[in-house]
Protein backbone atom coordinates (compact mmCIF):
# COMPACT_ATOMS: atom_id res chain seq x y z
CA UNK A 1 0.00 0.00 0.00
CA UNK A 2 1.17 3.52 -0.75
CA UNK A 3 1.99 5.78 2.16
CA UNK A 4 -1.03 7.32 3.88
CA UNK A 5 0.29 10.81 3.15
CA UNK A 6 0.46 9.91 -0.53
CA UNK A 7 -3.04 8.45 -0.51
CA UNK A 8 -4.35 11.67 1.00
CA UNK A 9 -2.77 13.66 -1.83
CA UNK A 10 -4.98 11.81 -4.34
CA UNK A 11 -7.96 13.72 -2.98
CA UNK A 12 -8.34 17.11 -4.67
CA UNK A 13 -9.89 18.44 -1.47
CA UNK A 14 -6.69 17.65 0.41
CA UNK A 15 -4.54 19.42 -2.19
CA UNK A 16 -6.88 22.40 -2.12
CA UNK A 17 -7.39 22.35 1.64
CA UNK A 18 -3.81 22.42 2.84
CA UNK A 19 -0.74 24.08 1.43
CA UNK A 20 1.58 25.56 4.02
CA UNK A 21 -0.01 25.72 7.46
CA UNK A 22 1.89 27.94 9.89
CA UNK A 23 0.02 26.51 12.88
CA UNK A 24 -1.34 29.85 14.04
CA UNK A 25 -4.45 28.20 15.49
CA UNK A 26 -7.02 30.65 14.15
CA UNK A 27 -9.02 27.67 12.82
CA UNK A 28 -9.18 26.19 16.31
CA UNK A 29 -10.17 29.51 17.82
CA UNK A 30 -13.18 29.85 15.51
CA UNK A 31 -14.16 26.16 15.40
CA UNK A 32 -17.52 25.20 17.01
CA UNK A 33 -16.35 21.58 17.30
CA UNK A 34 -13.15 22.62 19.10
CA UNK A 35 -15.27 24.40 21.67
CA UNK A 36 -17.38 21.35 22.37
CA UNK A 37 -15.16 18.33 21.73
CA UNK A 38 -11.55 17.40 22.47
CA UNK A 39 -10.79 18.63 19.01
CA UNK A 40 -8.08 20.83 17.56
CA UNK A 41 -7.99 21.33 13.77
CA UNK A 42 -4.66 23.12 14.10
CA UNK A 43 -3.12 19.93 15.45
CA UNK A 44 -4.68 17.83 12.68
CA UNK A 45 -3.17 20.13 10.04
CA UNK A 46 0.15 19.88 11.82
CA UNK A 47 0.06 16.07 11.79
CA UNK A 48 -0.84 15.65 8.13
CA UNK A 49 1.68 18.31 7.17
CA UNK A 50 4.39 16.41 9.07
CA UNK A 51 3.61 13.26 7.03
CA UNK A 52 4.14 11.19 10.18
CA UNK A 53 2.59 7.90 9.04
CA UNK A 54 2.01 6.60 12.54
CA UNK A 55 0.20 9.72 13.67
CA UNK A 56 -1.86 9.88 10.49
CA UNK A 57 -2.94 6.27 11.06
CA UNK A 58 -3.92 7.20 14.62
CA UNK A 59 -6.13 9.93 13.20
CA UNK A 60 -7.72 7.53 10.72
CA UNK A 61 -8.48 5.02 13.48
CA UNK A 62 -9.57 7.49 16.16
CA UNK A 63 -12.59 9.60 17.08
CA UNK A 64 -10.98 12.98 16.39
CA UNK A 65 -11.56 13.36 12.66
CA UNK A 66 -15.28 12.67 13.14
CA UNK A 67 -15.86 15.64 15.46
CA UNK A 68 -15.81 18.33 12.74
CA UNK A 69 -19.28 19.74 11.98
CA UNK A 70 -18.35 20.91 8.46
CA UNK A 71 -19.49 24.49 9.08
CA UNK A 72 -16.32 25.56 7.25
CA UNK A 73 -15.79 28.59 9.48
CA UNK A 74 -12.09 27.64 9.28
CA UNK A 75 -12.09 28.44 5.57
CA UNK A 76 -13.12 32.04 6.21
CA UNK A 77 -10.49 32.66 8.83
CA UNK A 78 -7.31 30.93 7.74
CA UNK A 79 -4.75 33.62 6.83
CA UNK A 80 -3.11 31.15 4.44
CA UNK A 81 -6.34 30.25 2.65
CA UNK A 82 -6.32 26.67 3.92
CA UNK A 83 -9.47 24.71 4.73
CA UNK A 84 -9.04 22.25 7.59
CA UNK A 85 -12.64 21.13 6.96
CA UNK A 86 -11.58 19.83 3.54
CA UNK A 87 -8.58 18.06 5.09
CA UNK A 88 -11.10 16.35 7.37
CA UNK A 89 -13.14 15.23 4.34
CA UNK A 90 -10.05 13.62 2.83
CA UNK A 91 -9.10 11.91 6.09
CA UNK A 92 -12.63 10.56 6.54
CA UNK A 93 -12.71 9.26 2.99
CA UNK A 94 -9.41 7.42 3.49
CA UNK A 95 -10.48 6.06 6.88
CA UNK A 96 -13.55 4.53 5.26
CA UNK A 97 -11.67 3.14 2.25
CA UNK A 98 -9.21 1.39 4.54
CA UNK A 99 -11.82 0.23 7.05
CA UNK A 100 -10.14 2.07 9.93
CA UNK A 101 -13.32 3.99 10.81
CA UNK A 102 -14.79 1.02 12.69
CA UNK A 103 -12.04 1.30 15.33
CA UNK A 104 -13.66 4.37 16.91
CA UNK A 105 -17.11 5.07 18.33
CA UNK A 106 -17.60 8.19 16.23
CA UNK A 107 -16.26 6.47 13.12
CA UNK A 108 -18.64 3.54 13.51
CA UNK A 109 -21.53 6.00 13.20
CA UNK A 110 -20.87 6.07 9.46
CA UNK A 111 -22.93 2.90 9.25
CA UNK A 112 -26.00 4.69 10.67
CA UNK A 113 -25.40 7.62 8.32
CA UNK A 114 -25.12 5.27 5.38
CA UNK A 115 -28.38 3.58 6.39
CA UNK A 116 -30.25 6.89 6.76
CA UNK A 117 -28.79 9.14 4.08
CA UNK A 118 -27.58 6.54 1.58
CA UNK A 119 -30.98 4.90 1.51
CA UNK A 120 -32.70 8.27 1.25
CA UNK A 121 -30.63 9.45 -1.71
CA UNK A 122 -30.80 6.23 -3.72
CA UNK A 123 -34.42 5.25 -3.04
CA UNK A 124 -36.31 8.53 -2.57
CA UNK A 125 -33.99 11.06 -4.23
CA UNK A 126 -33.75 13.09 -1.01
CA UNK A 127 -31.16 13.11 1.76
CA UNK A 128 -33.83 14.10 4.28
CA UNK A 129 -37.55 13.34 4.16
CA UNK A 130 -40.23 13.58 6.87
CA UNK A 131 -41.09 9.89 6.41
CA UNK A 132 -37.58 9.05 7.65
CA UNK A 133 -37.86 11.21 10.76
CA UNK A 134 -40.18 9.38 13.19
CA UNK A 135 -40.79 11.26 16.46
CA UNK A 136 -39.29 8.46 18.57
CA UNK A 137 -35.93 9.08 16.88
CA UNK A 138 -36.37 12.84 17.00
CA UNK A 139 -37.79 13.86 20.37
CA UNK A 140 -36.15 17.27 19.92
CA UNK A 141 -38.61 18.02 17.11
CA UNK A 142 -41.33 18.55 19.68
CA UNK A 143 -45.07 17.88 19.64
CA UNK A 144 -45.59 20.04 16.56
CA UNK A 145 -43.61 17.50 14.52
CA UNK A 146 -45.84 14.64 15.70
CA UNK A 147 -48.88 16.74 14.79
CA UNK A 148 -47.39 17.44 11.36
CA UNK A 149 -46.63 13.78 10.66
CA UNK A 150 -50.10 12.72 11.86
CA UNK A 151 -51.67 15.16 9.41
CA UNK A 152 -48.98 15.37 6.76
CA UNK A 153 -51.17 15.05 3.65
CA UNK A 154 -53.69 17.68 4.80
CA UNK A 155 -51.01 20.10 5.99
CA UNK A 156 -48.66 19.80 3.03
CA UNK A 157 -51.59 20.11 0.61
CA UNK A 158 -52.57 23.36 2.30
CA UNK A 159 -48.98 24.62 2.06
CA UNK A 160 -48.76 23.98 -1.68
CA UNK A 161 -46.59 20.84 -1.54
CA UNK A 162 -47.09 17.67 -3.56
CA UNK A 163 -46.45 15.01 -0.92
CA UNK A 164 -46.21 11.45 -2.28
CA UNK A 165 -47.49 12.39 -5.72
CA UNK A 166 -45.74 12.60 -9.10
CA UNK A 167 -45.09 15.93 -10.82
CA UNK A 168 -43.44 19.08 -9.51
CA UNK A 169 -43.56 20.41 -5.97
CA UNK A 170 -42.17 19.85 -2.51
CA UNK A 171 -42.04 16.27 -1.20
CA UNK A 172 -43.13 14.85 -4.56
CA UNK A 173 -42.31 11.31 -5.64
CA UNK A 174 -39.19 11.47 -7.78
CA UNK A 175 -39.71 9.39 -10.90
CA UNK A 176 -37.87 6.08 -11.17
CA UNK A 177 -36.02 7.12 -14.35
CA UNK A 178 -34.42 9.99 -12.41
CA UNK A 179 -33.51 7.77 -9.48
CA UNK A 180 -32.01 5.27 -11.91
CA UNK A 181 -29.72 7.96 -13.31
CA UNK A 182 -28.67 8.94 -9.79
CA UNK A 183 -27.91 5.28 -9.00
CA UNK A 184 -25.89 4.96 -12.23
CA UNK A 185 -23.89 8.03 -11.22
CA UNK A 186 -23.16 6.38 -7.86
CA UNK A 187 -22.02 3.21 -9.66
CA UNK A 188 -19.73 5.03 -12.10
CA UNK A 189 -18.18 7.52 -9.68
CA UNK A 190 -17.41 5.30 -6.70
CA UNK A 191 -20.38 6.40 -4.61
CA UNK A 192 -21.82 2.91 -4.45
CA UNK A 193 -18.37 1.46 -3.76
CA UNK A 194 -17.99 3.74 -0.74
CA UNK A 195 -21.41 2.71 0.60
CA UNK A 196 -20.42 -0.93 0.04
CA UNK A 197 -17.11 -0.38 1.88
CA UNK A 198 -18.92 1.15 4.84
CA UNK A 199 -21.35 -1.77 4.86
CA UNK A 200 -18.68 -4.48 4.57
CA UNK A 201 -16.33 -3.12 7.23
CA UNK A 202 -19.25 -2.40 9.57
CA UNK A 203 -20.53 -5.95 9.25
CA UNK A 204 -17.06 -7.27 10.07
CA UNK A 205 -16.91 -5.04 13.13
CA UNK A 206 -20.43 -5.98 14.21
CA UNK A 207 -19.52 -9.66 13.98
CA UNK A 208 -16.39 -9.01 16.06
CA UNK A 209 -18.59 -7.27 18.64
CA UNK A 210 -20.90 -10.30 18.83
CA UNK A 211 -23.81 -9.19 16.63
CA UNK A 212 -25.51 -11.80 14.46
CA UNK A 213 -25.41 -11.01 10.73
CA UNK A 214 -29.20 -10.51 10.57
CA UNK A 215 -29.09 -7.98 13.43
CA UNK A 216 -26.57 -5.63 11.82
CA UNK A 217 -29.11 -3.33 10.05
CA UNK A 218 -31.24 -3.12 13.19
CA UNK A 219 -29.44 -3.72 16.49
CA UNK A 220 -25.92 -2.72 15.41
CA UNK A 221 -27.30 0.31 13.54
CA UNK A 222 -29.24 1.37 16.65
CA UNK A 223 -26.15 0.84 18.77
CA UNK A 224 -23.90 3.08 16.70
CA UNK A 225 -26.73 5.63 16.35
CA UNK A 226 -27.18 6.02 20.10
CA UNK A 227 -23.91 4.98 21.79
CA UNK A 228 -21.99 7.78 23.51
CA UNK A 229 -19.25 6.91 25.99
CA UNK A 230 -19.30 10.51 27.27
CA UNK A 231 -15.54 10.83 26.79
CA UNK A 232 -15.59 13.11 23.77
CA UNK A 233 -16.32 16.48 25.31
CA UNK A 234 -13.83 18.86 26.80
CA UNK B 1 -13.84 56.16 -0.43
CA UNK B 2 -11.97 53.18 0.92
CA UNK B 3 -15.18 52.02 2.55
CA UNK B 4 -17.05 52.22 -0.78
CA UNK B 5 -14.24 50.38 -2.57
CA UNK B 6 -14.26 47.63 0.05
CA UNK B 7 -18.02 47.28 -0.18
CA UNK B 8 -17.84 46.87 -3.95
CA UNK B 9 -15.59 43.84 -3.48
CA UNK B 10 -18.46 42.08 -1.80
CA UNK B 11 -21.20 42.78 -4.30
CA UNK B 12 -22.27 39.71 -6.16
CA UNK B 13 -24.05 39.33 -9.41
CA UNK B 14 -27.60 38.06 -9.01
CA UNK B 15 -29.48 37.24 -12.20
CA UNK B 16 -32.69 39.22 -12.58
CA UNK B 17 -34.96 36.69 -14.33
CA UNK B 18 -35.32 33.23 -15.90
CA UNK B 19 -34.32 30.97 -13.05
CA UNK B 20 -34.01 27.19 -12.74
CA UNK B 21 -35.15 26.11 -9.28
CA UNK B 22 -33.83 23.13 -7.36
CA UNK B 23 -35.69 22.14 -4.21
CA UNK B 24 -34.13 21.49 -0.84
CA UNK B 25 -34.51 18.27 1.15
CA UNK B 26 -34.57 20.08 4.49
CA UNK B 27 -36.60 23.08 3.36
CA UNK B 28 -39.37 21.04 1.79
CA UNK B 29 -39.52 18.85 4.91
CA UNK B 30 -39.77 21.63 7.49
CA UNK B 31 -40.84 24.67 5.48
CA UNK B 32 -42.84 23.50 2.46
CA UNK B 33 -44.87 26.71 2.73
CA UNK B 34 -41.71 28.77 2.27
CA UNK B 35 -40.82 26.98 -0.95
CA UNK B 36 -44.33 27.66 -2.24
CA UNK B 37 -44.16 31.29 -1.06
CA UNK B 38 -40.83 31.84 -2.85
CA UNK B 39 -42.31 30.71 -6.17
CA UNK B 40 -45.50 32.70 -5.57
CA UNK B 41 -43.57 35.87 -4.75
CA UNK B 42 -41.37 35.51 -7.82
CA UNK B 43 -44.17 34.69 -10.22
CA UNK B 44 -47.13 36.66 -8.89
CA UNK B 45 -45.53 39.65 -7.17
CA UNK B 46 -42.36 40.17 -9.20
CA UNK B 47 -43.52 38.65 -12.52
CA UNK B 48 -40.44 36.48 -12.94
CA UNK B 49 -39.95 33.22 -14.85
CA UNK B 50 -38.78 30.31 -12.70
CA UNK B 51 -38.89 26.66 -13.73
CA UNK B 52 -39.69 24.02 -11.08
CA UNK B 53 -38.55 20.84 -12.84
CA UNK B 54 -39.90 17.57 -11.32
CA UNK B 55 -36.82 15.71 -12.61
CA UNK B 56 -34.53 17.37 -10.06
CA UNK B 57 -33.44 15.62 -6.87
CA UNK B 58 -31.07 16.01 -3.97
CA UNK B 59 -27.66 17.58 -4.60
CA UNK B 60 -26.34 14.95 -2.08
CA UNK B 61 -25.14 17.82 0.14
CA UNK B 62 -26.15 16.34 3.50
CA UNK B 63 -24.62 13.01 2.53
CA UNK B 64 -21.52 14.72 1.15
CA UNK B 65 -20.84 16.66 4.34
CA UNK B 66 -21.61 13.53 6.36
CA UNK B 67 -18.89 11.84 4.25
CA UNK B 68 -20.92 8.95 2.88
CA UNK B 69 -20.86 10.44 -0.62
CA UNK B 70 -17.52 10.94 -2.42
CA UNK B 71 -16.73 14.23 -4.08
CA UNK B 72 -16.62 12.60 -7.53
CA UNK B 73 -20.21 11.47 -7.03
CA UNK B 74 -21.41 14.84 -5.78
CA UNK B 75 -19.78 16.56 -8.75
CA UNK B 76 -21.56 14.26 -11.22
CA UNK B 77 -24.92 14.61 -9.45
CA UNK B 78 -24.55 18.41 -9.64
CA UNK B 79 -23.61 18.04 -13.29
CA UNK B 80 -26.84 16.10 -13.95
CA UNK B 81 -28.82 18.91 -12.36
CA UNK B 82 -26.99 21.45 -14.55
CA UNK B 83 -27.85 19.28 -17.54
CA UNK B 84 -31.54 19.57 -16.63
CA UNK B 85 -31.12 23.34 -16.42
CA UNK B 86 -29.50 23.31 -19.87
CA UNK B 87 -32.43 21.24 -21.17
CA UNK B 88 -34.86 23.88 -19.92
CA UNK B 89 -32.94 26.49 -21.90
CA UNK B 90 -31.90 28.35 -18.74
CA UNK B 91 -28.59 29.62 -17.37
CA UNK B 92 -29.43 30.85 -13.88
CA UNK B 93 -29.34 28.14 -11.25
CA UNK B 94 -31.22 28.66 -7.97
CA UNK B 95 -30.57 26.00 -5.34
CA UNK B 96 -33.14 26.34 -2.60
CA UNK B 97 -30.92 25.24 0.30
CA UNK B 98 -27.85 26.96 1.70
CA UNK B 99 -26.05 23.60 1.88
CA UNK B 100 -26.83 23.10 -1.81
CA UNK B 101 -25.68 26.64 -2.60
CA UNK B 102 -22.36 25.81 -0.93
CA UNK B 103 -22.08 22.49 -2.74
CA UNK B 104 -22.77 23.92 -6.20
CA UNK B 105 -20.37 26.79 -5.58
CA UNK B 106 -17.67 24.40 -4.35
CA UNK B 107 -18.14 22.17 -7.38
CA UNK B 108 -18.00 25.02 -9.90
CA UNK B 109 -15.00 26.64 -8.20
CA UNK B 110 -13.23 23.25 -8.20
CA UNK B 111 -13.85 22.94 -11.91
CA UNK B 112 -12.38 26.41 -12.47
CA UNK B 113 -9.25 25.68 -10.45
CA UNK B 114 -8.83 22.02 -11.36
CA UNK B 115 -9.92 21.59 -15.00
CA UNK B 116 -9.12 17.88 -14.81
CA UNK B 117 -11.96 17.51 -12.29
CA UNK B 118 -14.35 19.08 -14.80
CA UNK B 119 -13.22 16.70 -17.53
CA UNK B 120 -13.54 13.72 -15.19
CA UNK B 121 -17.05 14.82 -14.25
CA UNK B 122 -18.03 15.22 -17.92
CA UNK B 123 -16.79 11.66 -18.58
CA UNK B 124 -18.54 10.29 -15.51
CA UNK B 125 -21.87 11.91 -16.34
CA UNK B 126 -21.67 10.81 -19.97
CA UNK B 127 -20.83 7.24 -18.98
CA UNK B 128 -23.57 7.06 -16.35
CA UNK B 129 -26.40 8.86 -18.15
CA UNK B 130 -25.35 9.83 -21.67
CA UNK B 131 -25.82 13.47 -20.68
CA UNK B 132 -23.71 16.51 -21.44
CA UNK B 133 -23.80 19.75 -19.48
CA UNK B 134 -22.67 23.34 -19.33
CA UNK B 135 -22.07 25.30 -16.16
CA UNK B 136 -24.60 27.95 -15.16
CA UNK B 137 -23.81 31.59 -15.84
CA UNK B 138 -25.14 32.52 -12.44
CA UNK B 139 -25.80 30.68 -9.18
CA UNK B 140 -27.94 32.57 -6.68
CA UNK B 141 -29.60 31.48 -3.49
CA UNK B 142 -33.31 32.37 -3.20
CA UNK B 143 -32.42 34.75 -0.37
CA UNK B 144 -30.14 36.59 -2.84
CA UNK B 145 -33.11 37.07 -5.16
CA UNK B 146 -35.44 38.29 -2.42
CA UNK B 147 -32.64 40.66 -1.32
CA UNK B 148 -32.17 41.91 -4.88
CA UNK B 149 -35.85 42.79 -5.19
CA UNK B 150 -36.37 44.00 -1.61
CA UNK B 151 -37.32 47.51 -2.70
CA UNK B 152 -39.85 46.26 -5.26
CA UNK B 153 -41.34 43.98 -2.61
CA UNK B 154 -41.50 46.79 -0.07
CA UNK B 155 -43.68 48.76 -2.46
CA UNK B 156 -46.25 45.96 -2.33
CA UNK B 157 -46.09 45.22 1.38
CA UNK B 158 -49.05 45.87 3.71
CA UNK B 159 -46.98 45.86 6.88
CA UNK B 160 -43.53 46.88 8.06
CA UNK B 161 -41.20 45.45 10.69
CA UNK B 162 -42.45 48.05 13.14
CA UNK B 163 -44.15 47.66 16.50
CA UNK B 164 -47.65 48.93 15.78
CA UNK B 165 -48.15 50.09 19.36
CA UNK B 166 -44.89 51.98 19.90
CA UNK B 167 -43.89 52.85 16.33
CA UNK B 168 -40.41 51.51 17.07
CA UNK B 169 -38.57 49.26 14.60
CA UNK B 170 -38.63 45.58 15.53
CA UNK B 171 -35.31 44.18 16.75
CA UNK B 172 -34.35 41.34 14.44
CA UNK B 173 -31.58 38.76 14.77
CA UNK B 174 -30.40 37.71 11.33
CA UNK B 175 -28.73 34.32 11.05
CA UNK B 176 -26.94 33.59 7.79
CA UNK B 177 -26.23 29.91 7.12
CA UNK B 178 -22.51 29.08 7.24
CA UNK B 179 -22.35 27.68 3.72
CA UNK B 180 -23.84 30.85 2.24
CA UNK B 181 -20.74 32.98 2.77
CA UNK B 182 -18.10 31.28 4.88
CA UNK B 183 -16.74 28.98 2.17
CA UNK B 184 -16.66 31.51 -0.67
CA UNK B 185 -17.11 34.95 0.81
CA UNK B 186 -17.13 36.62 -2.60
CA UNK B 187 -20.31 34.66 -3.38
CA UNK B 188 -22.16 36.29 -0.48
CA UNK B 189 -23.75 39.73 -0.59
CA UNK B 190 -21.53 41.64 1.81
CA UNK B 191 -19.02 38.83 2.34
CA UNK B 192 -18.68 36.51 5.31
CA UNK B 193 -18.31 39.01 8.15
CA UNK B 194 -20.97 41.54 7.22
CA UNK B 195 -23.39 39.69 4.93
CA UNK B 196 -26.19 41.99 3.89
CA UNK B 197 -28.48 39.39 2.40
CA UNK B 198 -30.85 39.33 5.40
CA UNK B 199 -29.77 42.61 7.03
CA UNK B 200 -30.68 44.39 3.79
CA UNK B 201 -34.19 42.94 3.83
CA UNK B 202 -34.67 43.78 7.51
CA UNK B 203 -33.61 47.41 7.26
CA UNK B 204 -35.45 47.98 3.98
CA UNK B 205 -38.63 46.63 5.51
CA UNK B 206 -38.46 48.83 8.60
CA UNK B 207 -36.68 46.67 11.16
CA UNK B 208 -33.48 47.08 13.14
CA UNK B 209 -30.72 44.47 12.94
CA UNK B 210 -29.46 43.20 16.29
CA UNK B 211 -25.67 43.00 16.49
CA UNK B 212 -24.56 40.55 19.16
CA UNK B 213 -21.27 38.77 19.92
CA UNK B 214 -22.09 35.33 18.48
CA UNK B 215 -23.88 36.66 15.43
CA UNK B 216 -21.70 34.64 13.06
CA UNK B 217 -21.51 31.45 15.12
CA UNK B 218 -22.82 28.29 13.43
CA UNK B 219 -26.38 27.24 14.33
CA UNK B 220 -24.86 23.91 15.35
CA UNK B 221 -26.31 21.61 12.68
CA UNK B 222 -22.98 19.91 12.12
CA UNK B 223 -24.42 17.28 9.72
CA UNK B 224 -23.37 13.98 11.43
CA UNK B 225 -23.52 15.91 14.71
CA UNK B 226 -27.29 16.18 14.39
CA UNK B 227 -28.30 13.27 12.20
CA UNK B 228 -26.78 10.73 14.60
CA UNK B 229 -28.72 10.87 17.85
CA UNK B 230 -25.65 10.28 20.04
CA UNK B 231 -24.07 13.52 18.76
CA UNK B 232 -26.93 15.98 19.22
CA UNK B 233 -25.34 17.54 22.30
CA UNK B 234 -22.96 19.31 19.91
CA UNK B 235 -25.84 20.74 17.96
CA UNK B 236 -27.92 22.02 20.86
CA UNK B 237 -24.86 23.36 22.72
CA UNK B 238 -23.86 25.50 19.75
CA UNK B 239 -27.35 26.88 19.30
CA UNK B 240 -27.58 27.56 23.02
CA UNK B 241 -24.41 29.61 22.79
CA UNK B 242 -26.13 31.84 20.27
CA UNK B 243 -29.30 32.20 22.36
CA UNK B 244 -27.31 33.12 25.47
CA UNK B 245 -25.43 35.72 23.43
CA UNK B 246 -28.50 37.31 21.82
CA UNK B 247 -30.80 37.17 24.88
CA UNK B 248 -29.68 40.48 26.47
CA UNK B 249 -30.58 42.30 23.25
CA UNK B 250 -34.23 41.16 23.53
CA UNK B 251 -34.84 40.37 19.86
CA UNK B 252 -38.43 40.34 18.63
CA UNK B 253 -37.66 37.51 16.25
CA UNK B 254 -34.91 35.64 14.38
CA UNK B 255 -34.77 35.25 10.61
CA UNK B 256 -32.50 32.74 8.84
CA UNK B 257 -31.69 32.10 5.18
CA UNK B 258 -30.83 28.43 5.73
CA UNK B 259 -33.67 25.97 6.36
CA UNK B 260 -31.59 23.88 8.75
CA UNK B 261 -30.66 26.92 10.83
CA UNK B 262 -34.28 28.10 11.00
CA UNK B 263 -35.48 24.68 12.08
CA UNK B 264 -32.74 24.14 14.67
CA UNK B 265 -33.11 27.56 16.24
CA UNK B 266 -36.82 26.86 16.58
CA UNK B 267 -36.63 23.26 17.85
CA UNK B 268 -33.65 23.67 20.16
CA UNK B 269 -35.51 26.43 22.03
CA UNK B 270 -38.17 23.82 22.80
CA UNK B 271 -35.52 21.26 23.77
CA UNK B 272 -33.60 23.64 26.05
CA UNK B 273 -36.88 24.69 27.69
CA UNK B 274 -37.90 21.09 28.37
CA UNK B 275 -34.41 19.97 29.48
CA UNK B 276 -33.35 22.94 31.55
CA UNK B 277 -36.48 25.01 32.12
CA UNK B 278 -34.81 27.90 30.33
CA UNK B 279 -36.69 30.01 27.81
CA UNK B 280 -35.38 33.00 25.95
CA UNK B 281 -37.68 35.94 26.45
CA UNK B 282 -41.23 36.62 25.41
CA UNK B 283 -42.72 35.56 28.79
CA UNK B 284 -41.64 31.95 28.39
CA UNK B 285 -42.75 31.67 24.78
CA UNK B 286 -39.31 31.87 23.20
CA UNK B 287 -38.08 33.90 20.25
CA UNK B 288 -40.00 33.19 17.01
CA UNK B 289 -37.78 32.00 14.16
CA UNK B 290 -38.80 32.78 10.59
CA UNK B 291 -37.57 31.97 7.14
CA UNK B 292 -37.05 34.99 4.89
CA UNK B 293 -40.08 33.98 2.79
CA UNK B 294 -42.19 33.83 5.93
CA UNK B 295 -40.93 37.31 6.80
CA UNK B 296 -41.64 38.63 3.29
CA UNK B 297 -44.97 36.79 2.96
CA UNK B 298 -46.14 38.00 6.37
CA UNK B 299 -45.42 41.63 5.38
CA UNK B 300 -47.10 41.14 2.01
CA UNK B 301 -50.24 40.18 3.92
CA UNK B 302 -50.30 36.43 3.22
CA UNK B 303 -52.24 34.28 5.67
CA UNK B 304 -49.58 33.08 8.15
CA UNK B 305 -51.20 29.64 8.24
CA UNK B 306 -50.90 29.36 4.43
CA UNK B 307 -47.20 30.19 4.84
CA UNK B 308 -46.78 27.26 7.24
CA UNK B 309 -46.04 29.21 10.40
CA UNK B 310 -48.15 26.74 12.39
CA UNK B 311 -45.31 24.22 11.81
CA UNK B 312 -43.07 26.15 14.20
CA UNK B 313 -42.61 24.92 17.75
CA UNK B 314 -42.07 28.49 18.99
CA UNK B 315 -45.37 30.20 18.26
CA UNK B 316 -45.50 33.33 16.11
CA UNK B 317 -48.70 35.03 17.34
CA UNK B 318 -46.86 37.45 19.63
CA UNK B 319 -44.88 38.69 16.62
CA UNK B 320 -47.99 38.99 14.45
CA UNK B 321 -49.64 40.99 17.24
CA UNK B 322 -46.65 43.32 17.54
CA UNK B 323 -46.79 44.13 13.83
CA UNK B 324 -50.59 44.34 13.86
CA UNK B 325 -51.14 41.52 11.39
CA UNK B 326 -54.69 40.17 11.46
CA UNK B 327 -55.02 36.37 11.61
CA UNK B 328 -57.71 33.85 12.43
CA UNK B 329 -56.72 31.59 15.36
CA UNK B 330 -59.42 29.09 14.36
CA UNK B 331 -57.77 28.68 10.95
CA UNK B 332 -54.35 27.72 12.31
CA UNK B 333 -54.74 23.96 12.49
CA UNK B 334 -57.06 23.52 9.54
CA UNK B 335 -56.06 21.30 6.62
CA UNK B 336 -56.53 21.73 2.89
CA UNK B 337 -59.98 20.15 3.09
CA UNK B 338 -61.10 22.77 5.60
CA UNK B 339 -61.22 20.19 8.38
CA UNK B 340 -59.90 21.04 11.84
CA UNK B 341 -56.98 18.68 12.43
CA UNK B 342 -56.73 19.00 16.20
CA UNK B 343 -53.95 20.86 18.00
CA UNK B 344 -50.43 19.63 18.77
CA UNK B 345 -49.86 18.62 22.36
CA UNK B 346 -48.57 21.40 24.58
CA UNK B 347 -44.95 21.26 25.77
CA UNK B 348 -44.42 21.05 29.51
CA UNK B 349 -42.29 24.19 29.80
CA UNK B 350 -42.27 26.20 26.57
CA UNK B 351 -45.46 28.24 26.50
CA UNK B 352 -47.52 28.00 23.36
Amino acid sequence: MAKLSELLMRDVRFREGLTACMNCGVCTAICPAAEFYKYDPRQICSIVQSKDEGKIEELLRGDTIWYCGQCMSCKTRCPRGNTPGLVINALRRLSQELGYFTDSEKGRQQYALKQILGHGILHTGYCVHPDAMPPERHPEQGPVWSWFLDNIQEVTDRLGANYHRPGPGALRIIAEENLEEVRRIFEVTGGQALLDDIDRYSREKAKEMGYAERDVPTEYADYVYTQNNEEHQK
Amino acid sequence: MEHISKWREYQKEIADDDYFYERSCIRQSFFPGSEAAFLKILREVLGKNIVDDPNTHTCTGIGYHSDIVPFDTTQAVCARLFSLMNGAGLKHYVPSCVTSFGVFTEVVETWKHFPEELEKTRDNLRKATGREFEMPENIAHPSDIIYKFRKELKAKMKYQLVNCRTGEPLRVVEHVGCHYGKIFKEKAVGGAEFPQVLAGMITEWGGQVVDYPERRHCCGFGFRNYIVQANRGYSVANTKKKFESMEPYKPDFIVANCPGCAMFMDRWQYTIAEMEGKTYGNDGRGIPVLTYEEMAGMLLGYNPWDLGMQMHQVQVESLLDKIGIAYDPADKYVGKSGRFLGEPEKPDVLKV
